[in-house]
């Protein structure tokens, strides 16, 4: 049986303070996406075909370079905001929630990275 | 993690017949029961009513259980019309109050067991505790340090005052919170619809003057950004208010006092 009050109890740490920058990045980001998204569907199904090619012309492309990148990185942004927020929901020994949050962070990074990387190195052209 | 599978004492067990079918209009009651003093698990036992002899609703079927067939059943209630919030339980798998749901909205079994998620204190009265504490911990008072005019009551104009109406409405029967998977997983930490539904109602008070430090208190990733906005809240509101429309108001206003 605790001695702590119910209400010291539901006060806890106190507020954090934080959360609405969060919550707003996962809004913007998610409009940002929508649009990303219609853009690439709508470039894609004006390929003539999906070979190494044409894809690579479709990639390196310098417009759709930059929107490529804009797509992975507000991508692993959103996915970021996203999975912290099921791990929050689900995790709750602390140990377990505090390795998964930065594994789940140091996951978006390289893929933020690897993404970037690839769409960058068929922008310009480097023999693979 | 989160638990999704009942602790072993708290798995439910089949219960017993408590009385033979009676009467051409026989309804079944599956009444999940406990008794923390036996030290047995929970089990749902079967109650037959006779609804030519007993009251529309389903506090009435229980009410007459109790009076009639086994006067172990424990349930709140109260008003037995809506006002007071004690009967609020789980029926045919949603929450409601008892004594506003009509027996004949159930098809087949009607199937009646505590609010989701809460201790259960006995048969179908949940431990509310962390419930009102969270109330508590809104300061559901008003807020001002200009003091009152000496001849007359603070004044609000009829528009100000439409917008706490509703949300004045709420009689805290915790069906709202109950219903919401968030507050089932993190109910020590996330305040839940029928908190931040009256959270709302003094945040949008004119005469409140504790509006910033309201939403300090409420900016936090989990007291009220726990809120995944799917609605359970609204859906199960005998009421009919709309705690989840509050809360994305509280998120707007959140958002506005940084742009």
């Amino acid at each position: 049986m605790s001695l702590v009050t119910p209400l010291n109890r539901v006060l806890g740490l106190g507020s954090a303070k934080d959360g609405t920058e969060h919550w707003w990045g996962q809004r913007v980001s998610a409009v940002a996406l929508a649009v990303l998204g219609i853009w690439l569907a709508i470039g894609l199904a004006g390929l003539p075909s999906f070979d190494h090619a044409a894809i690579a012309a479709f990639v390196s492309a310098p417009l759709n370079s930059v929107m490529l990148l804009l797509t992975v990185l507000t991508l692993c942004y959103h996915s970021q905001l996203g999975v912290q927020i099921v791990v929050e929901d689900y995790v709750h020994s602390a140990g377990l929630k505090v390795a998964t949050l930065i594994a789940s962070t140091f996951a978006h990074f390289v893929l933020a990275a690897a993404g970037a990387f690839a769409v960058l190195k068929i922008a310009f052209g480097m023999p693979a | 993690m989160a638990k999704f599978s009942l602790p072993a004492g708290s798995k439910v067990k089949t219960g017993t017949v408590r009385n033979e079918p009676v009467g051409v209009n026989n309804r079944r009651f599956d009444v999940y029961r406990f008794d923390p003093s036996t030290g047995e698990n929970p089990c749902v036992d079967i109650y037959n009513v006779d609804m030519d002899a007993c009251g529309p609703m389903v506090l009435d079927a229980l009410i007459k259980i109790k009076n009639e067939i086994d006067p172990t059943l424990t349930f709140r209630r109260s008003c037995r019309e809506g006002i007071c919030g004690s009967c609020a339980m789980n029926i045919d798998g949603t929450n409601a109050l008892a004594c506003l749901k009509p027996v004949e909205d159930v098809r087949g079994t009607v199937k009646i067991y505590p609010l989701p998620h809460m201790p259960v204190v006995k048969d179908l009265v949940p431990d509310l505790t962390n419930f009102y504490a969270q109330y508590a911990s809104i300061k559901p008072w008003l807020q001002a340090r200009t003091p009152p005019p000496p001849d007359r009551e603070r004044l609000q104009s009829k528009h100000d005052q439409e917008k706490i109406n509703e949300p004045s409405a709420c009689i805290l029967c915790a069906c709202c919170s109950t219903s919401c998977p968030s507050y089932w997983w993190n109910s020590d930490r996330y305040l839940g619809p029928a908190a931040l539904l009256q959270a709302y109602r003094w945040i949008v008070d004119s005469r409140d003057e504790a509006t910033g430090e309201r939403l300090d208190q409420l900016e936090d990733p989990f007291r009220l950004y726990r809120c995944h906005t799917i609605l359970n809240c609204t859906q199960a509101c005998p009421k009919d208010l709309n705690p989840g429309r509050a809360i994305a108001e509280i998120k707007k206003l959140m958002a506005e006092r940084r742009h």
